[in-house]
């Protein structure tokens, strides 16, 4: 876990009059509320420990008020923690002075907002410029990297016109073309798709998918939907209460939950489309009598269109055409069903 | 013999009060109570409050009212001639834009200062309507032979509104960085707001010679800079968070952020505070003709002294032709801001 891009380490913050002091009682268990009535302190975020790896999508889900957008502005310190760690690409960013934190901010990070945030008396271009104007960059090379960054995400053509002129799904472009043109690895994305609408909000999970196969960067996505959550990562961060109830691959999430508030809160999913049958299956054996062969990265979805809704027999496992697994149909039938919490 | 007599008794201060009292100024009622003989019985009912005077009617050495006001005329008269050694130096620059506009704008012919107010017109509005209705209006009150005073007035409020945003706007953008500056300015700019215009005329007159131009200069200045001051602060306070916070993410320095960010931002709120700066500058010429500021003012003034009624009413309309028009080039710029940056 050493060549974790961010990493986070027991990282604690209280907002208030005298955070250190009410830390003294966070440390000896006082909880959020009761922080919040006797000392009138907001505990933000509870020993937070998550290693967040290149070229990978993490995820970090949580209701309203659960602190995401807290633990994100530590990553670039919009927010100072109270207590804690904070590693980026092994350095620790607590460490640095006014100039470095600028300068990481420059070239290292960059942030997608919830309500977009653009420059609204700059035009679309100077807006996806942001980053290398505040460099002091050239104005001839950062327009052209900003329009290329523009027709990457579909705004060719808009180059002129300003920010109001255009729909909230057109904006959020422009927003995410902003953090591209920034060349930046790592990319904080703060409920960015939360304020758009649903068919709308699934295009742009879509050209983040697309574009992150082609780009890798190292990506910071706040959600609340579940849904979203899934699609989105390869690990997943549920939050609750400014503390990390579970993190892990999402589908293992979704098999083990470890406590009940994660039994609720992915009671009503859509198994079926969400689960892999690279999650479920077996390990290679010897099978007589094989129904068929499915792909290890289907969802059971697929499968069972595939298999005709049958609901008995075995199928093999393949991965880029050679065998990985087994897959029991019956084991695909009790992955549909939400698992009471194992143990208790 | 008078009603607070028992008072000073009781407390032991007869004897002080007696000590080579009865030096302090009489007033009309003091008179008029010796006249009378001053020995009745005040009724309960006629208990007059223990005001100063009424105190000082039983004690002489307790000081009147009068002496109160007195002291600030003292005091002020003895700081005067120190401040004046500060503010005259420090304010002389204005007396000298204050004559050098006027003499501008007096001694250009004026078929070259016509057409430059109205390129100035189209430079700020872009639009030919508002620069046909300033030219009609300018050429009406020329035609009725008000050129002279009207272009008087108009350059006082050019100089006074330029000032106070040059001044104003730096104020604001402090403000809005500092909680503390704010609670400090705040009830200043409210003094400076609710105080008749007359109030701080007075200390000016003692400290500046009515002949000096920075006399009204300041007198204008100190009313109109109010609303560019509070809108600048407004208007960069209210500044969406999250665009502060994009600038900040992307690595914007303390300064990048004030002038690409908060100051755009905050343009259409700081633009209406000019707009009303230049209002109120606009109002106060009048009043400042009281201390010898020329323009229309000066016959609005005739026409209250001679009791010449047609000229003090053509003279006001010209106040309100000239008010117009510069609401309107001004509001038609700050449409163009506003536009600019819809959400
Ligand atoms: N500046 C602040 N001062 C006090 N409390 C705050 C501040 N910022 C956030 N909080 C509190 O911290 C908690 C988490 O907030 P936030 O991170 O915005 O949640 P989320 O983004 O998950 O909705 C909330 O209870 C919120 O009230
Ligand atoms: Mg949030």
């Amino acid at each position: 876990m050493s060549n974790a891009m961010i990493s986070i380490r027991n990282l604690y913050k209280v907002f208030g009059e005298n955070p250190q002091q009410a830390m003294s009682f966070v440390r000896q268990g006082m909880g959020k509320e009761q922080l919040n009535v006797e000392h009138g302190h907001v505990l933000g975020l509870r020993d937070i420990n998550v290693d967040m790896q290149e070229g990978e999508i993490t995820v970090i889900m949580g209701l309203s008020g659960s602190g995401k957008s807290t633990l994100v502005r530590h990553i670039n310190r919009l927010i100072d923690p109270t207590e804690g760690e904070l590693l980026v690409q092994g350095e620790n960013v607590l460490d640095y002075d006014e100039n470095r934190l600028r300068d990481v901010r420059r070239r290292t990070m960059s942030m997608v907002f919830q309500h977009f945030a653009l420059l609204p008396h700059r035009n679309v271009l100077l807006n996806a410029a942001t980053a290398p104007i505040v460099r002091g960059e050239d104005a001839k090379d950062y327009e052209v990297e900003a329009a290329k960054w523009l027709d990457r995400v579909g705004l060719g053509g808009y180059e002129e016109s300003y920010p109001h002129q255009l729909s909230g799904g057109m904006q959020q472009r422009v927003g995410i073309a902003r953090a591209l043109t920034s060349n930046a690895p790592i990319m904080l994305m703060d409920e960015a798709f939360s304020a758009l609408d649903p068919l709308i909000r699934t295009d742009m999970q879509d050209l983040l998918l697309e574009l992150q196969t082609e780009l890798n960067k190292t990506i910071v996505f706040i959600s609340h939907d579940l849904d979203e959550a899934l699609k989105l990562a390869d690990h997943l961060v549920i939050l609750k209460d400014g503390e990390v109830v579970q993190q892990d691959e999402p589908q293992h999430i979704l098999l083990n939950p470890e406590d009940d508030y994660i039994v609720d809160f992915i009671s009503d999913i859509n198994r079926a489309r969400v689960l892999r049958v690279r999650s479920i299956m077996s390990p290679l054996t010897e099978v007589d009598g094989a129904a068929g062969e499915v792909d290890r990265e289907s969802t059971l979805e697929q499968v069972i269109a595939q298999t005709g809704g049958e609901s008995s027999g075995t199928y093999v496992v393949t991965h880029e055409g050679a065998p990985v697994g087994v897959l029991k149909m019956s084991d695909l039938m009790r992955a549909l069903v939400p698992q009471k919490r194992s143990g208790h | 013999m008078a009603t607070y007599d028992s008072l000073f008794e009781t407390l032991g201060l007869k004897e002080w009060c007696d000590e080579g009292g009865g030096s302090a100024p009489l007033s009309m009622a003091d008179l008029l109570a010796r006249k009378n003989g001053g020995t009745q019985e005040t009724s309960a009912w006629d208990t007059p409050f223990p005001s100063m005077d009424a105190l000082n009617a039983s004690c002489d050495k307790f000081p009147k009212s009068r002496d109160l006001t007195a002291g600030l005329e003292d005091g002020f008269l003895a700081i005067k001639d120190s401040l004046r050694f500060i503010l005259d130096p420090i304010t002389e620059p204005l007396s000298w834009m204050l004559d050098g506009a006027m003499w501008v704008a007096e001694s250009t012919p004026w078929w070259i200062v016509i057409p430059v107010l109205l390129l100035i017109t189209y430079w700020v509005s872009r639009s030919w309507s508002i620069v046909f209705s300033v030219g009609a209006s300018i050429l009406g009150l020329a035609f009725i032979d008000h050129y002279l005073p009207a272009i008087q007035t108009l350059s006082i409020v050019f100089v006074c509104a330029l000032i106070s945003v040059a001044l104003g706007v730096p104020i604001g953008i402090a403000m809005s960085r500092s909680n503390r500056l704010q609670r400090v300015v705040l009830p200043i700019l409210d003094m400076l707001q609710t105080l008749p215009t007359f109030v701080y005329l007075i200390p000016l007159i003692f400290l500046f010679s009515v002949t000096e131009s920075k006399l009204y200069g300041i007198a204008i200045i100190l009313y109109a800079i109010v609303p560019v001051i509070r809108l600048t602060d407004l208007g960069i306070r209210m500044v969406d968070k999250e665009v502060l916070e994009a600038a900040q993410a992307f690595g914007m320095t303390p300064r990048q952020k004030l002038y690409q960010v908060q100051i755009p931002l905050a343009l259409p709120n700081i633009m209406a505070g000019v707009n009303q700066t230049i209002m109120m500058s606009l109002a106060m010429v009048v009043i400042a003709s009281l201390v010898s500021a020329p323009g229309l003012g000066v016959l609005v003034l005739r026409g209250i002294r001679n009791l010449e009624l047609g000229v003090g009413l053509v003279a006001g309309l010209g106040i309100v032709i000239l008010a117009i028009i510069l609401d309107r080039v001004t509001k038609s710029a700050l449409a163009r801001v506003n536009a600019g940056q819809k959400h």
